[in-house]
């Protein structure tokens, strides 16, 4: 059982890898944040599986923290974080 | 009844390693932005979906999978949200060109 | 060559050429995406190595708040970077590739003559739980076997805000950090800053409680409680405060205050500063978290709230 999960956490890891050469490419912005929103969800995934391979139940901690986060850091990218200062310099309107 | 366990367990962290791979796929090579959070999203919901449900046969304690099932639920609430604010950004790109 | 093995290296080659590439890219909101995704990679790096405590603050920093906090910092950069259009000189560019090649060789030969064994208190602290009553021996040195440290800690993170608060304009002096946002109200973005706050109040005061005997805390509950603060900010649901309020003030004094109160208690009742007497010794320490997890929530919010930017009027 310990391998089949282990090789499943390989498997997810190497999907985020792949995923990461999305983050590398682009082109633009928006494919970055979906990158970005992949990777976090295949992290999560392997806390899950590695939490139950190496008998670490706080893993699943982690795995909840990064569950909340990742939501907010995607959140963050696509209103370009607190700032004032746009792109273009001009003040933020929020979503139209 | 371990090996019943273990079974379900192999077949459903199997299917969702699938649907991961599916999304990375589709996110490398799908044509444009639109199509590509559409298979995104089956990685978010799916993929997590299948292997949360995979581990709980192996959850420790009814409180591990509980917290498995809210982690699963809380990624699907955000990656319903995050998938539409990402669109509407796509869609202001485009007209912006 | 083992499986997990095979997991390790290939996890830690994606998080050394994220690394490199995350530094190496020229636009910052690219470089930006890339460490928020780096800082995800190394929490699984912490737990793999067993350090549960350290990726959860991984998890909590690196993958949330410091996104945004770079994002802010990108934006401002955008306009100096029009400027700074010409490369630095060879003389620069050489003088900085030998500086990084030196500190890389230097971590490396400090690393590869680390003593085997490694010199440990890890034995001596576990054998001492009892003095507090809790389990989880991070929290145990945090609170209790170090706490002047982490006591000097908070008083740092006071600092920094005096730090940042001090680079205000004179108009904008005590007003609200950052610009008042606005969203669509009936839209998607507000219904998630309504809906995922309470789950992530439960979530962050879980991660505190757990604390005692599991891995968690109250730096990472307070990262948590920040970051969905920060949510309903951007959400438009609420204003940043007005850093002149006394309120909020007493709130960014409450944990190092209470701390310091318990210290030299400890030093007029007991042996020494800080020590607590072992029957109270847990409650003592609950107290002072609890006090310091809104301290904590608070001063990050407005870390990276940043400055105030608008007068109070």
């Amino acid at each position: 059982m310990n391998d089949f999960l282990t090789a499943a956490v390989g498997f997810v890891l190497a999907m985020l890898a792949l995923g990461l050469v999305s983050i590398l490419r682009g082109p633009g912005d928006t494919d970055r944040m979906m990158a970005a929103q992949l990777i976090g969800t295949g992290g999560i995934a392997v806390l899950l599986l590695l939490g139950t391979v190496a008998r670490v139940p706080a893993a699943v901690d982690v795995a909840l923290t990064l569950a909340l986060l990742a939501t907010f850091a995607s959140i963050a990218f696509v209103k370009k974080g607190l700032s004032s200062l746009e792109a273009n310099g001009t003040e933020p309107t929020g979503e139209e | 009844m371990s090996l019943v366990r273990d079974i379900m367990t192999i077949a459903a962290v199997s299917a969702g390693a699938f649907f991961f791979l599916a999304g990375t796929v589709g996110l490398l090579r799908f044509p444009d932005t639109l199509t590509r959070l559409h298979a995104l999203t089956k990685a978010d919901n799916l993929g997590l979906g299948l292997i949360v449900v995979g581990l709980l046969p192996q959850a420790g304690s009814l409180r591990d999978g509980l917290k498995l099932v809210s982690i699963w639920l809380l990624v699907m609430l955000a990656g319903a949200t995050v998938s539409q604010l990402i669109a509407r950004n796509a869609r202001q790109d485009e007209t912006a060109k | 060559m083992s499986v997990a093995t095979a997991f390790e290296i290939v996890l830690a080659a994606v998080v050394l050429g994220l690394g490199i590439w995350t530094t190496a890219v020229r636009e910052t909101y690219s470089a930006t995406v890339g460490f928020v995704a780096y800082g995800l990679l190394v929490a699984l790096v912490w737990v793999r190595l067993d350090a549960v405590d350290v990726a959860l603050t991984e998890a909590a920093i690196g993958g949330g708040l410091g996104g945004v906090l770079l994002l802010g910092a990108a934006a401002r950069l955008r306009n100096t970077e029009l400027v700074l259009t010409e490369a630095p000189g060879k003389a620069t560019q050489v003088a900085a590739a030998v500086l990084a090649a030196l500190t890389g060789a230097a971590l490396a030969g400090a690393v590869l003559l680390l003593p085997d064994p490694a010199p440990t208190l890890a034995p001596t602290v576990v054998e001492h739980a009892w003095a507090t009553g809790m389990t989880n021996p991070v929290t145990n040195v945090l609170m209790a076997f170090r706490a002047m440290d982490t006591m000097l800690e908070k008083v740092v993170l006071l600092l920094a805000i005096v730090g940042v608060w001090s680079l205000a304009t004179d108009g904008a002096w005590g007003g609200h950090p950052g610009p008042r946002h606005r969203a669509d109200p009936h839209g998607v973005l507000v219904f998630l800053a309504r809906l995922l706050p309470p789950v992530g109040i439960v979530v962050g005061i879980y991660i505190l409680w757990t604390g005692a005997n599991h891995p968690g805390g109250a730096f990472q509950g307070g990262a948590i409680l920040a970051s969905m603060w920060l949510l309903t900010i951007m959400a438009g649901l609420t204003d940043t405060p007005p850093v002149s309020s006394r309120r909020w003030r007493l709130v960014l004094v409450a944990g190092p205050g209470l701390f310091l109160v318990v210290g030299l208690a400890g030093l007029w009742l007991g042996a020494a500063f800080l020590a607590y007497p072992p029957a109270q010794a847990k409650p003592l320490i609950l107290g002072i978290e609890v006090a310091m997890i809104l301290t904590i929530a608070v001063t990050l919010g407005l870390l990276i709230a940043g400055a105030p930017e608008r007068s109070v009027k």
